[in-house]
């Protein structure tokens, strides 16, 4: 045995050893365990366009780099952990995040959630005509002041007190001389005479400049808490310039109402009892929604809508939403595991039948390939989704198939009455062009198909695949060239291991 | 040795007839196309009790998704697919389904597509198998610059291959007719891989004419082919074997998720290995002997007896 062919042998025990190492510990550079794409741990995959149109031109990049920072904020506030989130081409952003529902998922990253508070505005208006359900227009004594888009609250009195324990807010859809109408009414439960009043920014004043308080002065702390009678609340904390802010509109508001708006939604409307500055609550929420908005609240509002394009429509929602099932996902896995060793058990079982020696050589050479394969995974780490474990499987048929082609040329080379030696080093070098070339085209496709997945956005599927095979294919032209002619020149130096039944049947 | 090249008439004409039935399948009945190419939502209704399937079409009917797709999957689930639907509309829906059935639907299983990204993905996918097509011919042109007339070799691999992809299709269209499947990223995925083995086998074979043409000039190129079929054909079938062993094994044990891609490959290990020996080859040995036009003049071609 050579000096070189020593070290040879040498390198590949180490690198089994590291690579088994890698395997067998349980974190590796602080991740726990291989790295499992939605469909196999569950999850929500959202894709989602933007629109532009309210951005400044010439910043549209830094707009969506700042909405994808904010998303990440958000996703890690929520308390969910490696969360995938992909800025593609332009103009969308690509969002997974394991364990969560389509639902949650796109009220977390889909809404823009811009936070301000409103007062009332003038109180004058009284409701002249009962309403009945259904009804959407009003009578109002005077609509002066009411503009489409305004927000307006039913059941409050001329004090401005809430004076029933029911209320309703609505947006004016449009004002006629005294009549209103509304996107919507549920006006049934009020009566003649109840007043009708709207909500307006509600402003204080720093360096003489009027300033609508928003989320933006808001600090970014706020978390889930309950109330005195065990709901859940949200407390949140203003900065500095918020709480000077505040604390004015508190103090001018006292006895009166102080509107939350989430994206021009009313979510909570208490009354003022004093003047406060820096810090608050909202309630009359469901525990879910109090996270929700504690984690966007942190995250900040976007810089820019999210949604899906239909032709020159900017539409609400996800272009892409897709949503695996933990369940179905733990299932998935544990199938594929099992069909992949079942097939690759019949593969080596059939190696060694038909090759004999060389063949259970190229089933160590296989071993090792998987071990290299699976500790790169972890390592870099590639994400396991379900076509990727099909594309594992796949290689380690191409695996095969590089060492079925040199196997084949040294059956041939012994055939021709070459001496075993020189056979194994003929049947290595007869077979490289066919191994090179068809591996070659098999990567080509790979590159392709990588392509195709950053393109179809759609498919984190379609790339793990593309990815898996491409690494599969070097990794095994290194087994088969490296690993498998190492074996086999060590094992001609065994005597006993040169009988030429051992290499054809 | 078998004669291949003997018998080659028949092997084009047997495969000009599968994808001929392909094709007029494929015509008639078409292959149904997954939510990533239409548009759309689908979604997995889950309740704790039994529910009748015609109610809940009456429900969605009533709630004026009148072509939406209701399929049960058990007795308490069901897969439903309808046009783009909202989070508002999802919420609707909800509600509309607990007061209907007195109880919420667990929804799971979310696929939604908006109709543009859909539109994009179909093209992009047309896109990808037609690159990957020049891609390969172009690298089969270097590899086989030594011969005369490389580009033949790639032209050939690219017919086999085009044969094996209307194969698949033209199987998977009359499986449609009675199965449930459906063209999907994963189908695509599919597709491009049966690309690529195909190619990668009939690489192999003309690897080894490419071999053999340099080593013995002057020989007849249907002589060679045969030849270096023949000497090929354990490694093909080993090759095909061992994939198709472990198709199998994804076939039978793995997961719903990937069922689609591994019937593709299955159908398409068969007919890429087949195509390489009863394409690719023949076509070779017709074009490079320059009977062409003899061949598609329905003369028999000049029979040259397989040696050794």
């Amino acid at each position: 045995m050579g000096r070189r062919h020593k070290i040879t042998l040498l390198i590949i025990a180490a690198l089994v050893v590291f690579c088994v190492s890698v395997l067998a510990v349980d974190q590796v550079w602080g991740r726990q365990g291989m790295s499992l794409g939605l469909d196999l741990r569950g999850g929500t995959h959202l894709v989602y366009e933007v629109d532009f149109s309210g951005v400044q031109a010439g910043s549209e990049k830094d707009a969506i780099e700042v909405a994808r920072g904010i998303i990440e904020k958000r996703i890690n506030r929520y308390g969910v952990s490696e969360s995938t989130l992909q800025i593609i081409g332009n103009d969308r952003i690509s969002v997974q995040i394991p364990g969560v529902t389509a639902e949650e998922a796109t009220k977390l990253v889909g809404t823009v959630a811009e936070l301000d508070f409103r007062e009332m505005k003038g109180v004058d208006a009284t409701l002249m005509e009962a309403a009945t359900a259904g009804d959407t227009y009003i009578n109002v004594s005077s609509a002066a002041g009411f503009a489409v888009n305004d927000t307006c609250v039913l059941g409050i009195n001329s004090q401005g007190m809430v004076e029933k324990q029911y209320w309703e807010a609505k947006k004016v859809a449009s004002v006629s001389g005294t009549n209103i109408s509304f996107d919507s009414a549920i006006f049934s439960d009020h009566q003649a005479g109840e007043p009708l009043s709207a909500w307006i920014p509600a402003t204080g004043t720093i360096d003489e400049e009027k300033i609508h308080l928003t989320g933006k002065y808001l600090l970014p702390n706020c978390y889930v808490g309950v109330d005195q009678t065990s709901l859940p609340i949200v407390n949140f904390e203003f900065n500095s310039d918020g709480a000077q802010l505040f604390s004015e509109i508190t103090a001018r508001l006292i006895g009166k109402p102080l509107g939350i708006f989430l994206d021009n939604d009313l979510i909570s409307a208490p009354t003022v009892q004093s003047q406060i500055s820096d810090k608050g609550i909202i309630e009359g929420m469901t525990l879910e929604e109090a996270k929700l908005l504690a984690s966007q609240l942190n995250g900040g509002a976007l810089p820019l809508p999210l949604g899906h394009w239909e032709g020159d429509e900017f539409l609400a929602g996800p272009a892409v939403a897709q949503n695996v099932d933990a369940t179905l996902g733990a299932d998935s896995l544990h199938k594929s595991i099992i069909a992949g060793i079942v097939g690759l058990v019949i593969v080596l079982l059939f190696m060694i039948a038909y090759y004999r020696l060389p063949g259970l050589l190229a089933c160590v050479a296989l071993l090792v390939y998987g071990a290299i394969l699976l500790a790169i995974f972890k390592l870099v780490p590639v994400t396991m989704t379900l076509a990727s474990i099909a594309a594992f499987v796949l290689s380690i048929g191409m695996a095969v198939d590089a060492n079925v082609l040199i196997f084949e040329r040294l059956k041939e080379e012994m055939r021709a009455g070459k001496p075993l030696g020189t056979a194994i080093e003929l049947g290595f070098s007869r077979a490289w062009p066919a191994i090179r070339d068809s591996n070659i085209t098999t990567l080509i496709t790979c590159i392709i198909l990588y392509w195709f997945g950053t393109k179809i956005i759609a498919a984190p599927l379609v790339m793990g695949f593309a990815l898996t095979l491409g690494i599969g294919v070097v990794v095994s032209m290194f087994t088969a060239l490296i690993v498998t002619r190492i074996f086999l020149r060590t094992i001609v130096l065994i005597p006993l291991a040169k009988k030429s039944s051992l290499y054809r049947p | 040795m078998i004669d291949f090249m003997g018998k080659k008439k028949w092997y084009l004409l047997g495969s000009g007839i599968i994808t001929l039935v392909g094709i007029i399948f494929l015509l008639a009945f078409g292959i149904p196309r997954g939510i990533e190419f239409t548009g759309g939502t689908s979604m997995t209704l889950k309740f704790e009790q039994q529910v009748d399937q015609g109610a809940l079409r009456g429900e969605f009917a009533g709630l004026g998704y009148t072509d939406a797709v209701i399929q049960k999957t058990s007795e308490d689930s069901f897969i439903i697919r309808t046009p783009l639907l909202s989070d508002q509309e999802v919420a609707t829906i909800k509600s509309a389904l607990t007061a209907k059935f007195g109880e919420e639907p667990a929804i799971t299983d979310v696929y939604a597509v908006s109709p543009a990204v859909a539109s994009e993905i179909e093209g992009n996918a047309a896109i990808a198998v037609l690159v990957a097509a020049i891609g390969i011919v172009i690298y089969m042109t270097w590899a086989f610059r030594k011969l005369m007339k490389p580009f033949r070799y790639g032209v050939c691999a690219i017919v086999a291959l085009l044969h094996d992809v209307l194969v698949v299709l033209g199987v998977f269209a009359i499986l449609s007719v009675g199965l449930n499947v459906e063209i999907d990223a994963m189908f695509i995925t599919g597709i491009l891989t049966v690309i690529g083995y195909s190619v990668n086998d009939t690489v192999v074979v003309f690897d080894r004419i490419r071999e053999n043409t340099l080593k013995n000039p002057g020989v007849p190129i249907v002589t060679v082919v045969n030849y270096s079929i023949n000497e090929t054909l354990a490694r093909s079938l080993n090759t095909s074997l061992t994939t198709l062993f472990v198709v199998l094994a994804l076939l039978l044990l793995g997961g719903a998720t990937i069922q689609n891609f591994v019937l593709v490959m299955l159908i398409g290990i068969i007919t890429g290995t087949y195509s390489s020996i009863s394409i690719a080859s023949p076509l070779l040995v017709v074009w490079e002997s320059g009977t062409f036009g003899r061949f598609f003049r329905r003369v028999i071609p000049r029979r040259v007896p397989a040696r050794g």
